[in-house]
This record gives structure tokens, sequence and C-alpha cells, in this order.
């Protein structure tokens, strides 16, 4: 995967997959510390410490813990390249955290991408999950929460409607856009020079 | 497309959308699904999604319900769409980039013809 959005989409299947109802992804680019944080909370059914243990292990996964695969390996890999570390918090019947931190400038670290289409396809496609994305830069962040969209269409129009598909992805690209506004140039899918 | 979206815009979508209600889909309700695994998402699955969302918006289709699935076992398949039309059987399309998914939405999803060439085979 070339996009960290699409390890956030992976993620956040996971949680999905684990049953969960309440699903948060947060992201924090710390311009001072120069790093670059996101985190996946979900309220799944969560896991044991075994198999906590377990989950960075792409060797150990079987067909019948659908819970893990090689997606956490992978985003737990590419933050170790970049001066990061990723730890997977969780408590049965609580939920899980996926934790993730890189060195925000490394120059291996992948671009971010398309965060408002990772977002789309979770809230079009899962509408029984309470979606929240936490978009943060210093000192400005930019939360995006389903729950009035949600309220406000009722059982009128679904999600999948053409126009309330207009509506999110616009709101969701507004809302990034302006937040990043003085980082896009880095996280650019392809950087000149 | 206004620049500043606000609940105020949503209300209205809801408003007008009560008012005229064509549906263009094949008869019979119509769902679409993505394979959202990781062996999907690797393969491109995202971009397949949003092929069939922005085909959705920019023909108006009404009607589509839109869900995604996990790994269904066909990881070599993926990126996989599946279309189930009313009762008929849910047909499983495979390699499905998002020229292919606009394709499948528009001769199947709207015009009720199974895209043959692009099934997985069973």
């Amino acid at each position: 995967m070339r996009e960290l959005s699409l390890h956030l989409l992976d993620i956040a299947e996971n949680g999905v997959s684990a049953g969960a109802q309440n699903i948060t992804i947060t992201i924090v680019e710390d311009l001072r510390t120069d790093r670059l944080k996101l985190a996946v909370e979900d309220d799944g059914r969560g896991m044991d410490a075994a198999m906590v243990e377990q989950v960075t292990n792409p060797f150990t996964t079987t067909r019948t813990t659908r819970k893990v695969g090689l997606g956490i390996p992978l985003l737990k890999l590419a933050a170790e390249m970049c001066a990061g570390s990723l730890d997977v918090e969780s408590t049965p019947n609580v939920g899980t955290i996926v934790n993730v931190d890189f060195q925000r400038s490394h120059i291996d670290r992948m671009p971010l991408g398309d965060v408002a289409g990772t977002m789309l396809s979770l809230l079009v496609g899962w509408p029984q999950v309470h979606w929240v994305l936490r978009y943060r830069v210093d000192d400005e962040e930019f939360v995006f929460d389903d729950a009035p969209i949600k309220a406000e269409l009722g059982d009128a129009l679904p999600l999948s409607d053409p126009e309330v598909i207009g509506f999110l992805r616009g709101a969701l690209r507004e809302g990034i856009a302006d937040v990043t506004r003085r980082t896009r140039g880095d996280n650019l899918m392809v950087t000149e020079g | 497309m206004p620049t500043v979206k606000s609940l105020d815009d949503l209300k209205k979508i809801k408003e007008q959308a009560t008012q005229k209600r064509d549906i263009k889909t094949a008869s019979g309700q119509a769902q679409v699904t993505v394979a959202m695994g990781t062996c999907g998402i690797a393969a491109g699955a995202r971009e397949t999604m949003k092929a069939v969302l922005d085909t959705i918006e920019t023909d108006s289709l009404q009607g589509i319900i839109v869900t995604q699935t996990g790994c269904i076992g066909l990881c070599e398949w993926e990126p996989i769409v599946q279309v189930t039309i009313g009762d008929q059987p849910k047909v499983t399309y495979g390699k499905v980039t998002p020229e292919r998914a606009q394709q499948i939405l528009k001769e199947h999803v709207v015009g009720g013809q199974v895209v043959k060439g692009l099934v997985v085979p069973a």
C-alpha cells in the first residue's frame, strides 16, 4: 500500500469486523515535534493479551482469526522504517486502539494520500457504524462526526444517495483542505525536486 | 457546487429528494458490495469504491445500496464487486478497475444486463 490513508482504511475495517459500533480515526501532524500520529479506536470485541502479542506477526494468523492479517505487520514495518512505532492496546469486550507514529519529515514516510476517499468509503459502506474523523495540525483541528448527518437524513435518504455522496465528499474535502492548508505540499503523492 | 458544506445544505438535499423520486435502476432493489479486506485494499478496492460512488453521483442513480465486505477468499480476483438486483442471484465480478466498476453500474445495475466477461468463473 502506497498511502497511509489506505492503511487507515484497512485498520478501520478490522474494527468493523470486530463488531464495533463506534470507530474514531485520529490524525495528528505535529510540526513542532516533527511527528505524525495515527490512531484507530474501536469499541469492538477486543482481543486478549496473547492475541495482541500475535497481532503484529503475519505468520501466526490463521483463517479462523479474522481480526488480523498482513495489514498491521505491514504498517508496523512502515512506521519502524521512519523512526516510529506501532502499538496495539486492546481489552476484551471493550475495544481496541491501534496507535502508529512516524517521524513526519522522514524520507521514507508514505504520504497520507486520499483521507477523504478513505472516510467516504467507510461512511457509505458501513452506515451502521458511527464514524468520527479527528484531523489535527498543531493547534488546529477538523472534526467530522457523522452523527448529526445521519440524524438529519433519518430514513428519508440513504448515505448512498447521489446528492448525499456529493455532500459527504465536499464536507470531508473542505474540512481536510482547510486544516492542512499549511502542510499540504508535504503530503502530495508525488513530490518534485 | 457550493463551497461550504453545512447541515442546511443537507436539509435542502433531503427536501428536494423527497419531491422527485425517479428510480433509474433495473427492476428491484440494487445492492453493490465492494470487498474491502487487506487483499482488496492492496489491489485498489478503494479506487473501485470511489468509481462506484462517482458514477452514482454523476449519473444521479437513486435507490442503490452500497455496502462493503471483508475478504471473501478470492484474493487473486481482487478488487471484487458483487451485484444483487431484486431477488436475482448475486453476481461476483473480479479484477474490477474503476473503469470496469463504471461499466458494471451502467450495464448491469442500470441496464439489467450482466457483464459476462467480468464475472469470476465459478
